[in-house]
């Protein structure tokens, strides 16, 4: 297991690197357009062809592939965030806002996730500028992302506040924000980590789908969402085509490896 | 006080009233606040007079008071009356009744298969630990859980294959992990290993040792795997062209249609809490 997890943390690192030397290749960038190289198969000069617009599809990958995962990470680390304060207050409050918090969770857990990023994407601005568009998308996973870890979150701190050393700190005087900032939050490190290993490929495959409903960013822009939206067309489905699948999966199966509780809640 | 059967019963009953209702009231807000809520193309349409355009305008004003909306809603549905879809115009109750018999069929399909196929490879995995079955159960397991929703629906219904099933192969490798994991612990209990080395028969040692010691957490999963399901229904009815709830949801979704939206809401709410309730009440 553990020589996976050095593969997997290899290989994301190079997906990554060769995603941040995108502006490299001779493609241009990934709005370029070819007009006179429309559906070109792969060449030297395109490794993957190029799409209905004449645009390097492998130079698109890869800005995709940058957008995608470092967005998600951020996406990630949002939601983590919010988590860690609803669950962390709920948790250590306890009482009336411990109750609310648990019933907002459970209405948040009782919706399909699908739908509620659907219905939530579809609420604001579909015809937004490209930047707005991809910003508002991954805000979104961050903003509804931030149930099941908020659970985990308030159970754990639940479970600090009433062990022995929080008990004794607390007896010898220690102020309540000291107690919360220097006793329970370094010992939650473990669970938020996990937690913010876990989310990224749900941000992922998340977004992966809200491309093919073509609820993502919008056009020039590259995801790995809306490239997928490609295999939508029979006329598309060249070997080549499948290269964001093959992306995609690749970074779920890394994060699966990654991720302490093996990726099991994705 | 003592939480007899009944308390226990109404307490959770009611806590799925005020999530419903809750749930409900804050979609009605949210579709309020959205941009672009208020603007209606009709109002462009040159051949309305100026009283089609008022009658427009009064149905915008009618919707514009959330709270209002939502009261006169609620009123509505506790008569039967779901409501108009603005988006299609027809009865809200009738779209639901006219496509809910294809979710259901995809989602029942789609639960089947899934934990059959979970519970299929999870068996010969835990049974031969690190050995073949086990590995090829994990690959194709772990392969699946990798791949978009959406991406599985395109592929198969491209290929011309069985869409019914994709709810199915969706589902089952979110399962499978749990499976897997419920029944290695169970297997490992020392009553199982003890009938295992006294040669029970393997289907004995599952249906009377290793079930009913697992049962309460296949029932709580069993509740959650409605909600997977419906979830994974959305993306296979839309890029199928499947008409069921799912595609309505994502139609309604993209036209802003609220009164759909809201009502679609709350029906999945009550569903999923329903499930989620079910396997409480049948754990307990």
């Amino acid at each position: 297991m553990k020589r996976c997890r050095t593969a997997a943390w290899v290989v994301l690192a190079a997906v990554l690197a060769l995603s941040l030397a995108a502006g490299f290749f001779p493609g241009g960038n990934y709005a370029t357009q070819h007009r006179e190289l429309t559906n070109a198969p792969p060449s030297a000069r395109f490794p993957l062809g190029t799409d209905d617009l004449g645009r390097d599809r492998m130079v698109r990958l890869l800005c995709a592939t940058r957008i995608s995962l470092l967005l998600a990470a951020a996406a990630a680390l949002g939601a983590l965030l919010l988590a860690a304060m609803v669950g962390g207050a709920a948790g250590y409050l306890g009482g009336w806002f411990d109750r609310t918090t648990v019933r907002a969770i459970d209405l948040m857990l009782s919706l399909p996730w699908l739908f509620l990023l659907i219905a939530a994407r579809a609420l604001l601005p579909l015809n937004a500028a490209p930047e707005t568009s991809l910003l508002l998308t991954y805000c979104l996973l961050a903003l509804l992302g931030w149930a099941a870890p908020a659970r985990v979150v308030r159970a754990g701190v639940r479970s600090l506040r009433e062990s022995d050393f929080v008990l004794q700190a607390r007896a010898l005087g220690c102020p309540e924000v000291r107690v919360l900032i220097r006793h329970i939050l370094p010992n939650l490190r473990p669970v938020l980590l996990a937690q913010f290993w876990t989310s990224i490929p749900i941000f992922i495959l998340a977004e992966a789908n809200l491309g093919f409903l073509g609820l993502s960013a919008s056009e020039p822009f590259p995801t790995w969402g809306n490239l997928l939206r490609e295999l939508q067309s029979p006329l598309m489905l060249r070997p080549e085509a499948f290269a964001p699948v093959v992306a995609v999966m690749l970074a779920v199966l890394c994060f699966k490896f990654i991720s302490p509780w093996g990726g099991s809640q994705v | 006080m003592v939480d007899t059967l009944p308390r226990k019963l109404i307490r959770k009953l009611a806590a799925i009233c005020a999530t419903v209702l809750v749930g409900g009231l804050l979609t009605a807000a949210l579709v309020r606040m959205s941009p672009g809520f208020d603007s209606d193309e009709r109002l462009l349409d040159t051949r309305l007079d100026s009283d089609s355009l008022a009658a427009v305008r009064a149905e915008h004003a009618a919707n514009s008071n959330v709270l209002r909306f939502y009261a006169q809603r609620l009123a509505g549905m506790l008569h039967g009356d779901l409501g108009q879809s603005a988006l299609l115009q027809r009865p809200i109750a009738e779209l639901i009744e006219e496509r809910l018999p294809v979710t259901a069929e995809l989602m029942g399909v789609g639960l089947v298969g899934g934990w059959a196929l979970a519970f299929a490879l999870a068996l010969p995995a835990v049974l031969c630990r690190g050995r073949f079955a086990s590995r090829i159960a994990g690959t194709f397991s772990t392969a699946m859980l990798c791949f978009p929703t959406a991406a599985v629906a395109v592929l198969i219904f491209t290929w011309g294959g069985p869409v019914r099933i994709i709810v199915a192969l969706v589902l089952f490798p979110r399962l499978y992990d749990y499976c897997r994991n419920l029944l290695e612990d169970a297997y490992g209990r020392p009553h199982i290993v003890m009938a295992r080395a006294k040669g029970l028969a393997p289907a004995r040692i599952l249906l009377r040792h290793v079930l009913p010691v697992t049962a309460s957490q296949f029932l709580a999963l069993a509740g959650v795997s409605v909600s997977m399901a419906f979830g994974a229904c959305i993306p296979v009815e839309t890029l199928c062209d499947l008409p069921g709830i799912g595609q309505l949801a994502w139609k309604a979704a993209i036209a802003r249609d609220l009164p759909v939206l809201v009502c679609l809401t709350m029906m999945i709410t009550v569903l999923t809490l329903l499930a989620n309730g079910a396997s409480d009440g049948a754990t307990a």
